[in-house]
């Protein structure tokens, strides 16, 4: 073996033990969880069943599995049309002013994402800020209450990871040349469709990157629908954070588990497939 | 000699800190967050010399699932609802408790120590009794509660206004009491019939909620919510507006326990602890500080008769207690209770 092997070899031991230690075999223990049959008290009972992937397609699973997917493709739209013109305004805007932008971005990363979320309580509720607000408006009806709906935890997913969605097409924006810009026009091109036939179809490795995250973080996440949602909306996530931690029913915890690595795996694989393609486009 | 035992506690805690082999006589004890005086474990480690460190579950389920994947390692005391308390003891998990070490279980109300899910509390220490029922602040429902009815189905005036429990037994035993079941009915369609009322319910239902329902009377963002006594007694602190009530059909008794793991390495430290609590002055301190009931007769009869005319619920007796029916462990049907509610939870 020549020097750069081992030298490869070595450098990837930690990153890819540490992968197969805390990624591979837990994922490997949902996946047999997935066909036991589930004790009483919690654990699996080691016989054989394909049940809880026919009750995962149960009409009232799948009702929850749509409705997530639904809420996350409305957080992923949103969170790519705020902050798309928000990292084309910072990759354009002046060199220097850039670390101090992308800070900005990046700041409400250092409070919890708990405090983050739980703030919109505060925010929306009956009683809340908002409806104080509107009162000293001269508002005298009933408190609205803007809690508790599909729409809140669409609003508390965007606020979120919108900065991700930012990061991601800053990312592929600061890469294209000044030159483009200047190229298109001299070449009788309207800005608009600069940026049309242009700037966007570079860009789009980037905005699927920001999707891709933004979709596949909110499908799974169960702690914004748990607060925002009042345990009223029921996304996947929170099925299943409740069939470990309150339904005691592991299997079917884990059957649900394994539908949402294999959905998540299909968006990584299209992203992938973007990148490449574009890759290859910009190359050939 | 008390600042002796203080530094060998201190001992005791640098070294479990430390990482190093497991001090004899450490003990990790698991409660609800807020469940117990601050100053409880300090005082037990100063009255006994044995450290003791606190691990916090939100749940019973939360615990329950802890244990059941861990065969109950790293833990020596736990508290956990008596229905929970009677699945442990059915898998195992839990010790023979030795009455010779606990003297002060003579202080616990006879009727305390003789429950049907453990007569002679033979794995189980009571803590904490009480019931469940309806939590309102009187100053916005236009009608006071009476039944599980106006929780399930609420006059026009509260829709919106209300939340419910959503842990399974709670939630199962709303919907069971308000058609005239037991909390404890095993029969599949009484389940699926309790369950299609629950669905019904939610959508007058402003949140399920299990931990800060009380402190949402007092914003004034729910007006009724299902409770527990001593939980709504947090509101009325704040607020003397918000009063509990025991609905006309009845209610559960709830028991939470204090259970010693049978893996625990500090069996005696462990009874000690439980001694500790039973004593009439340390248990009256916490009846006093979590304003539950508990069933220590020598406690609650030191308790302070103005926390009772503030708090009425602290005041229920033993007799009326038992008049509610018992929790007990469902066994196989536990299964249909928590299918059951993870099909109201994921209806829409």
């Amino acid at each position: 073996m020549s020097t750069a092997r081992t030298r490869t070899v070595l450098f990837l031991a930690p990153g890819l033990g540490w992968l197969a230690l805390f990624m591979l075999v837990p994922v490997g223990i949902v996946i047999a969880d997935s066909f036991f049959q589930r004790g009483i008290y919690g654990g699996g009972v080691y016989t054989f069943t394909l049940e809880n992937f026919a009750r995962a397609f149960d009409p009232l699973y799948a009702g929850v599995l749509l409705t997530s997917a639904k809420i996350a493709g409305l957080a992923t739209l949103a969170a790519v049309l705020i902050g798309y013109p928000a990292a084309y305004a910072i990759a354009r805007g002046p060199k220097h002013r850039q670390p101090l932008l992308l800070f900005l971005v990046m700041l409400p990363f250092w409070s919890n994402y708990l405090i983050r979320t739980y703030a919109w309580i505060v925010l929306l509720n009956r009683e809340g800020l908002l409806n104080q607000g509107l009162r000293m408006l001269g508002y005298d009806g009933e408190p609205i209450n803007m809690l508790y709906t599909d729409a809140t935890v669409v609003v508390g997913l965007v606020y979120n990871y919108l900065p991700f969605v930012i990061l991601a097409i800053y990312a592929s924006l600061s890469r294209l040349s000044g030159d483009l810009w200047e190229v298109s026009s001299d070449l009788g091109a309207s800005p608009f469709d600069t940026f049309r036939r242009v700037i966007l179809p570079l860009s789009l490795p980037g905005i699927a990157a920001g999707a891709v995250f933004v979709f596949v973080l909110s499908i799974g996440n169960f702690v914004t629908p748990d607060l925002l949602g009042g345990g009223r909306v029921q996304m996947v996530g929170n099925l299943i954070y409740d069939q470990f931690l309150s339904a005691r029913d592991w299997p079917f915890g884990s059957a649900l588990s394994f539908l949402l690595i294999g959905i998540m795996m299909v968006l990584l694989f299209a992203q992938a497939l973007v990148v490449s393609r574009s890759q290859g486009e910009h190359h050939g | 000699m008390a600042q002796f035992t203080r530094a060998l506690a201190g001992t005791a805690l640098v070294t479990v800190a430390l990482g190093g082999p497991a001090a004899a006589q450490s003990l990790v004890i698991s409660n609800w967050d807020g469940y117990m005086p601050e100053d409880l474990l300090d005082r037990f480690t100063e009255a006994t010399g044995i450290a003791a460190e606190l691990s916090v579950h939100a749940t019973n389920e939360e615990i329950m699932g802890r244990l059941v994947a861990g065969g109950g390692a790293g833990f020596d005391v736990v508290f956990v609802s008596s229905p929970f308390a009677e699945a442990l003891h059915a898998l195992g998990l839990t010790a023979e408790l030795n009455h010779d070490l606990i003297p002060n279980a003579a202080n616990l109300y006879p009727e305390a120590q003789n429950l049907e899910y453990d007569p002679g509390n033979t794995f189980s220490m009571p803590y904490a009794w009480g019931t469940t029922g309806l939590c309102y602040r009187a100053d916005l429902v236009e009608t006071a509660p009476t039944s599980w009815t106006d929780l399930l189905d609420p006059p026009a005036d509260l829709a919106g206004e209300v939340t419910m429990l959503s842990t399974d037994r709670w939630l199962m035993a709303a919907g069971l009491l308000a058609l005239g079941y037991s909390v404890n009915d095993t029969d599949p369609a009484h389940i699926d019939e309790a369950r299609d009322l629950l669905i019904s319910a939610t959508d007058t239902l402003l949140a399920f909620d299990d931990t800060t329902f009380y402190s949402r009377l007092v914003s004034g963002e729910a007006s009724l919510v299902h409770a527990w006594d001593g939980w709504c007694n947090y509101g009325t602190a704040e607020d003397p507006n918000i009063l509990f009530v025991v609905p006309q059909e009845g209610s559960d008794l709830w028991v939470d326990t204090m259970v010693i793991m049978a893996s625990s390495e500090n069996q005696e430290a462990a009874h000690a602890f439980i001694d500790f609590v039973l004593d009439a002055a340390n248990h009256r301190w916490v009846a006093e500080n979590i304003l539950y009931k508990v069933p220590n007769e020598a406690a609650m009869a030191g308790l302070d008769p103005a926390l009772v005319e503030a708090f009425p619920n602290l005041g229920m007796t033993p007799g009326e207690l038992l008049e509610m029916e018992q929790l007990r462990d469902l066994g196989e049907a536990q299964r249909d209770y928590t299918r059951a509610v993870t099909e109201v939870m994921a209806a829409q």
